[in-house]
C-alpha cells in the first residue's frame, strides 16, 4: 500500500522517471507531481470527462487510471497538444466560437473532438454530440462546442 | 464623444468601436491551452490541505470525538474540532432586515454538539497532503445519537413535527403574504378557472471545478489572503474580516479563474470559513477543494418548491387574476449573507409578471429541513415563477379552447405601457413582450409548426409546442441587499489608465467565471478611449487592485460594471485630449482619438500616437507647458439609483416529442428571444442565453437530489445526478429585440440568467401539449420516464 513503485514514461514527448505510491491516479499523478495542471479533476469517479488525456494515443480518464498503469506508456495532455500545434485550428475554431466560457472542461473536450477528427474526416452534428457525450459542460449548453468542432472538420477537408 | 451627451452609442461607431460587435474574448488561449490558474491548481510554500469529517446523519447529537488515532497519522498537522475552532472564528446569522420576519439559528464553520444535515463537517483534518488527510479522517471516531429528522417540508410545520432550532420557536423561517387588487371579486368574475399544484425538483449547480480555496494567513504581516473561485470578492472580504476578528484591510480576495459558478460560489459555505479559520489558527496556507460528494452534500441546492396556483379568465382570454401558494424548505440554515428568503420572495415577486391583471395574491413559505443548505442559484425564483405562471396560463388556455399564443397576445403587457408596474409593484421603464413574441413566432414558424404536429399526430407520434413568457431581475441596485444590511456591494467601480507605451490598463470589481466580464469591459473601454481592444489589458478578482464593488452575479456585471467603465474611459478621455491639445497647440474639440493615436476631428489626420503622448507625459513632463499636470487615470463607480432593477424579458419556445412507451422526451428545437437593451457582444449574449437555456433544461428532465425520508442525500455523484449531455441537447435559435434602458449611459441590462428563467416552463408547457390528446397534464420537474409514464397510466 504505502511502498513507492517506480515508473517511467514518456509525458508529452519528455521522458519522466518517477517512484509514486501505487494508490495514485494518473490525473493526480499528472498535477501534484508533474505540475501539468492542464488536466482537470472534476469528478473522481469517471463521468465528467474533464480529466481526458491520451494515452498511447487513446483518450482515457486519467482519474480512472492508476499512474503505474501508465508504466511504458506515451501521455499526451493539454500542454503537448498545445505545444505541438496538433489541435491549433481546433483551440482557433473553439476561441472564435466561444466554445468555452469557464474552460474547466475545455481540455478533456478538446482532446475528446481531437479524438473524432483523427477518427472521422465529415461527422455530422449528431455525430460530433454522441462523441463528446462523456464530457460535461456545464457553461455553454454544447452549442458553440458541436459547432466549433463541425467548422474544424470542414477546415480539414479543405471546406471554408 | 463630441458634444452631444445622452445616447452615445452611435457617436462610438468609429474605428475601435466594439460595442455591438462580436469579436474573441481576450485570452481564451490560456484556457484553451490548459494553462489557466484555477483555485485547485495553485500551490504555496507550507501550504497544507484539509479535509472534513462529516456527518453521516442529517440530525444527530454529537456524543464525543475521539481524534486520538488520527492525529497520529504521518503527515497530520492537525485535527479541529468546532468547539476548537470556535476561538478564532464567530458564527453567523443568514438574516436580511428587509425581510421582516426571517429568522435563522447561529451556524458554525464546524459543528459543535450538534449537525443538522448530512454532510456538515464536524472534525478538521490538515495534513501536508490531501492523502494524509483523508487517510487521517478514516480514523477520527465520532459518536452520535441520532434525532428525529425534519425532511418533508409540506410537514415542517405540523405541530407534530420535531423543532429543528428550539430557539426559534418553530421551523418557519419566513413567510410573506402579498394581496393586490380585488382577488376574490376576479376570481368571481371568472368564466372559468384552473388550478394546479406545481413541483419542483431540488437540484444543484455541479460547477465542474469543486469550490475550492486556499487561505494564507501570513502571521508575520497579520494578513490573511484567501484565494477563491468567487463571484463576490469583496464580500468575501468583508465576511472574511467580521468573524476573524480582523480589519477588512486585513484581508485580500484573490480570484483568478474560476471553473463554473453559476450561483454556487457567491455564498459564503461553513467549509470555506472553517478554512480561513484554520489558516488562522496554524499560520500557514491551508487549501481545500470539495470533492464530487462533497460538492452534492454542500454546494447550495435550490429550487424545491410546491407552488399552488390558481388563474380566473374570461371566456375571451383575458386573465382576471392569478393566485399562488408557495412553501419551500431550505435545510436547516438560511444561508449568509445573502439568505435563503430570497428565491421565495422573488416567486412572489415575479408570478404573472408579464401579464396586465392587476388581481394577485401570493404566500410563500419557507421552512428548516435536516437536508442541505438551499439558496440562490442562477435565476432565483424565475423558473419557478415563470413554470407556475405560463403553466396556469396553458391551463386557463385549454379551459376556454384558445389557442397558447392567443391568450398570451389578449394578456401580456401592451408594448406602448411603460413605465408601469405590476401587480407585486415590480416596476418596469420599457419591455417589449409582444415584439418578443412576434419575433419568436416569426422564428419557429409557429403555424407549420402546429400543422406539422397535426399531421404527426396521426402517425401517433406526440410532438409538443411550448412555450414561456418571462421577466428577469437585473442590474439590481442596493434594494437587493444592500438595504437589508448586508455588506454586499450594489455599486461597481472601474479605474482606467493609460501605461507608459500607450496601452490601457483597466481595474474592474466585476468578476470573471467565463461570461465575458473582462471581454465587454475591454470593448467598451478600446471603443470610447479609441484603443484597439488588444492594447486594453483587463484586471479583475482581487481586493488589492481593484476599486470596490459587488462582483458578478444577479446579471450585473455588464449593465453596472459596464457602465461604470464606459464613465471612467470617457474620463480618461478627456485627460488623454487636453494633454493632446497642450502637446500640438491645439484644442480638445479639434482633437480625437482614433487607431491608438491623436487624429484631426476634421480630416482624421493623425497627430501624435498614444505611445508618444505616454512618453512624454511619464518622461518628459518637463516639455509641457507650465500648470499641466496630467492624469492619465481615472476612475468612475455606478450604480443604478433610479429603478431598483432593471428587468428584461423574453419568451422562449421548445419543441420537443414525447415517446409514449418508453416516457423520453426528445428535445427538438428551442427558441429564445430576449430583450436585455444593449447589447455589447451579440456572441457572447447569445452563448450566456444558451448556457442558461440548457441549464433550465436540466432541471426540466433530469436534475434532482434525491433524498431518503432520514434525509439521506442517495444519488450524491455524477453518475446518479443527471445533468445535461452533448447528445440531449438540442440546437438553440436566438433572437432580440433591443430597449436600452434609460438609466445609463449604455443602455445595457443584464442576460446572464434569461435562458434558465423560461426554458423549464416552455418544456413542461410541450410536453403537456404533446400529452393532451391523451388526457394527461403533469405540473412536475424533472419530467422523469416515469412520471411520465405514471401520468399515461402506464405504470
Amino acid at each position: 500500500m504505502t511502498a513507492t513503485h517506480s515508473i517511467s514514461l514518456e509525458v508529452n514527448g519528455e521522458r519522466v522517471e518517477a517512484l509514486i505510491p501505487p494508490r495514485i491516479n494518473l490525473a493526480d499523478f499528472l498535477r501534484d507531481h508533474l505540475k501539468l495542471t492542464g488536466t482537470h479533476v472534476g469528478c473522481e469517479h469517471g463521468v465528467c470527462g474533464a480529466c481526458t488525456i491520451r494515452v498511447n494515443g487513446e483518450i482515457v480518464r486519467s482519474c480512472l487510471m492508476l499512474a503505474v498503469q501508465a508504466n511504458e506508456a506515451s501521455v499526451e495532455t493539454i500542454e503537448g497538444l498545445s505545444d505541438s500545434g496538433e489541435i491549433s485550428d481546433l483551440q482557433a475554431a473553439f476561441r472564435e466560437r466561444n466554445a468555452l466560457q469557464c474552460g474547466f472542461c475545455t481540455p478533456g473536450m478538446l482532446i475528446s473532438a481531437q479524438d473524432l477528427l483523427k477518427a472521422e474526416s465529415e461527422p455530422d452534428r449528431e455525430r460530433i454530440r454522441e462523441h463528446l457525450s462523456g464530457n460535461y459542460c456545464r457553461c455553454t449548453g454544447y452549442q458553440a462546442i458541436v459547432d466549433a468542432v463541425e467548422a474544424t472538420a470542414r477546415a480539414r477537408r479543405g471546406g471554408s | 464623444m463630441n458634444k452631444q451627451e445622452g445616447k452615445a452609442l452611435s457617436e462610438l461607431d468609429r474605428p475601435n468601436s466594439y460595442i455591438g460587435k462580436t469579436v474573441p474574448r481576450p485570452n481564451l488561449d490560456r484556457l484553451l491551452q490548459g494553462r489557466g490558474l484555477y483555485v485547485s491548481d495553485l500551490e504555496l510554500p507550507r501550504m497544507t490541505h484539509v479535509v472534513f469529517v462529516r456527518s453521516p446523519h442529517a440530525h444527530a447529537k454529537i456524543v464525543g470525538i475521539d481524534t486520538q488515532a488520527a492525529r497520529k497519522m504521518p503527515g497530520v498537522v492537525a485535527v479541529v474540532t468546532g468547539e476548537e475552532l470556535s476561538a478564532v472564528i464567530t458564527p453567523w446569522v443568514g438574516v436580511l432586515s428587509h425581510l421582516k420576519g426571517l429568522k435563522s439559528a447561529p451556524q458554525r464553520a464546524i459543528a459543535v454538539d450538534r449537525v443538522c444535515w448530512q454532510g456538515e463537517a464536524v472534525v478538521a483534518i490538515v495534513a501536508t497532503s490531501r492523502a494524509a488527510a483523508e487517510d487521517a479522517a478514516d480514523l477520527v471516531i465520532v459518536d452520535y445519537e441520532e434525532l428525529p429528522v425534519v425532511t418533508d417540508m409540506r410537514t415542517a410545520l405540523d405541530a407534530g413535527t420535531p423543532v429543528i432550532h428550539a430557539s426559534l420557536g418553530d421551523n418557519l423561517a419566513f413567510e410573506r403574504v402579498l394581496d393586490a387588487g380585488t382577488v376574490d371579486a376576479a376570481f368571481a368574475d371568472a368564466d372559468e378557472v384552473a388550478e394546479a399544484e406545481f413541483v419542483f425538483g431540488r437540484h444543484t449547480g455541479v460547477t465542474l471545478e469543486p469550490r475550492s480555496v486556499v487561505a494564507d494567513w501570513n502571521a508575520a504581516e497579520a494578513r490573511l489572503t484567501i484565494y477563491q473561485g468567487t463571484q463576490a470578492p469583496h464580500m468575501v472580504q468583508n465576511i472574511a474580516a467580521l468573524h476573524l476578528g480582523l480589519e477588512e484591510a486585513q484581508v485580500r480576495v484573490i480570484c483568478k479563474d474560476v471553473g463554473g459558478s453559476f450561483g454556487i460560489k457567491v455564498h459564503i459555505y461553513a467549509d470555506e470559513m472553517a478554512t480561513y479559520a484554520l489558516s488562522k489558527l496554524l499560520k500557514r496556507p491551508v487549501k481545500f477543494v470539495a470533492d464530487r460528494m462533497e460538492s452534492f452534500n454542500t454546494d447550495i441546492h435550490a429550487r424545491d418548491h410546491r407552488c399552488k396556483g390558481r388563474i380566473g379568465v374570461k371566456r375571451d382570454g383575458i386573465i382576471t387574476a392569478f393566485e399562488i401558494d408557495d412553501l419551500t424548505g431550505i435545510g436547516p440554515y438560511s444561508m449568509y449573507p445573502r439568505t435563503s428568503a430570497i428565491e421565495a420572495n422573488q416567486v412572489v415577486n415575479l408570478v404573472g409578471g408579464p401579464y396586465t391583471t392587476k388581481n394577485y395574491r401570493a404566500r410563500a413559505r419557507v421552512v428548516f429541513q435536516n437536508k442541505n443548505v438551499m439558496c440562490q442559484y442562477r435565476a432565483v425564483g424565475h423558473p419557478i415563477a415563470c413554470s407556475v405562471t405560463e403553466g396556469l396560463v396553458d391551463l386557463a388556455a385549454a379551459k376556454i379552447g384558445m389557442d397558447p399564443v392567443e391568450i398570451r397576445r389578449r394578456n401580456l403587457v401592451p408594448d406602448d405601457a411603460y413605465p408601469c408596474a405590476s401587480a407585486s409593484g415590480l416596476r418596469f421603464e420599457l419591455l417589449s413582450h409582444h415584439q418578443a413574441l412576434n419575433k419568436l413566432l416569426e422564428m419557429m414558424n409557429y403555424d407549420a409548426l402546429r400543422a406539422e404536429q397535426a399531421s404527426l399526430r396521426k402517425q401517433n407520434i406526440h410532438r409538443g409546442i411550448g412555450i414561456a413568457s418571462f421577466i428577469e431581475v437585473t442590474n439590481p441596485s442596493a434594494a437587493f441587499y444592500g438595504v437589508g444590511g448586508a455588506k454586499i456591494s450594489s455599486q461597481d467601480g472601474v479605474a482606467v489608465r493609460l501605461d507608459a507605451q500607450g496601452a490601457v490598463v483597466c481595474q474592474t470589481s466585476i468578476t470573471e467565471q467565463g461570461q465575458g466580464s473582462e471581454s465587454l469591459t475591454a470593448q467598451i473601454v478600446g471603443s470610447v478611449l479609441g484603443v484597439s481592444m488588444e492594447k486594453v489589458r483587463v484586471i479583475l478578482g482581487d481586493t488589492d487592485q481593484t476599486p470596490y464593488g459587488g462582483g458578478t452575479w444577479a446579471s450585473r456585471g455588464a449593465g453596472i460594471g459596464g457602465e461604470a467603465a464606459l464613465q471612467a474611459a470617457k474620463i480618461l478621455r478627456k485627460n488623454i485630449l487636453d494633454v493632446a491639445a497642450a502637446i500640438l497647440q491645439s484644442t480638445p474639440a479639434e482633437l480625437d482619438i482614433a487607431n491608438n493615436q491623436i487624429v484631426n476631428v476634421g480630416d482624421g489626420a493623425p497627430r501624435i500616437e498614444l505611445r508618444e503622448l505616454a512618453r512624454i507625459v511619464y518622461f518628459r513632463p518637463d516639455t509641457l507647458p507650465p500648470g499641466i499636470q496630467p492624469e492619465l487615470m481615472a476612475t468612475r463607480h455606478y450604480v443604478p439609483r433610479e429603478y431598483p432593477f432593471a428587468f428584461t424579458n423574453g419568451i422562449q419556445a421548445s419543441w420537443l416529442e414525447v415517446d409514449t412507451d418508453t416516457g423520453f422526451v426528445k428535445l427538438l428545437k428551442h427558441w429564445v428571444v430576449e430583450d436585455c437593451g444593449t447589447i455589447i457582444n451579440p456572441q457572447l449574449v447569445d452563448e450566456q442565453i444558451r448556457g442558461g437555456v440548457v441549464q433550465g433544461l436540466g432541471a426540466a428532465l433530469f436534475e434532482k437530489c434525491l433524498y431518503d425520508e432520514r434525509g439521506q442525500l442517495t444519488n450524491a455523484n455524477m453518475a446518479d445526478y443527471l445533468v445535461p449531455m452533448s447528445g440531449e441537447m438540442p440546437d438553440i435559435d436566438i433572437g432580440h429585440v433591443v430597449s436600452p434602458t434609460s438609466e445609463s449611459e449604455l443602455g445595457a441590462k443584464g442576460a446572464g440568467e434569461a435562458g434558465t428563467a423560461g426554458a423549464a416552463a416552455c418544456v413542461a408547457n410541450a410536453v403537456n401539449d404533446a400529452l393532451a390528446p391523451l388526457g394527461a397534464v403533469i405540473t412536475e420537474i424533472p419530467l422523469t420516464p416515469e412520471l411520465i409514464l405514471t401520468a399515461l397510466k402506464r405504470i
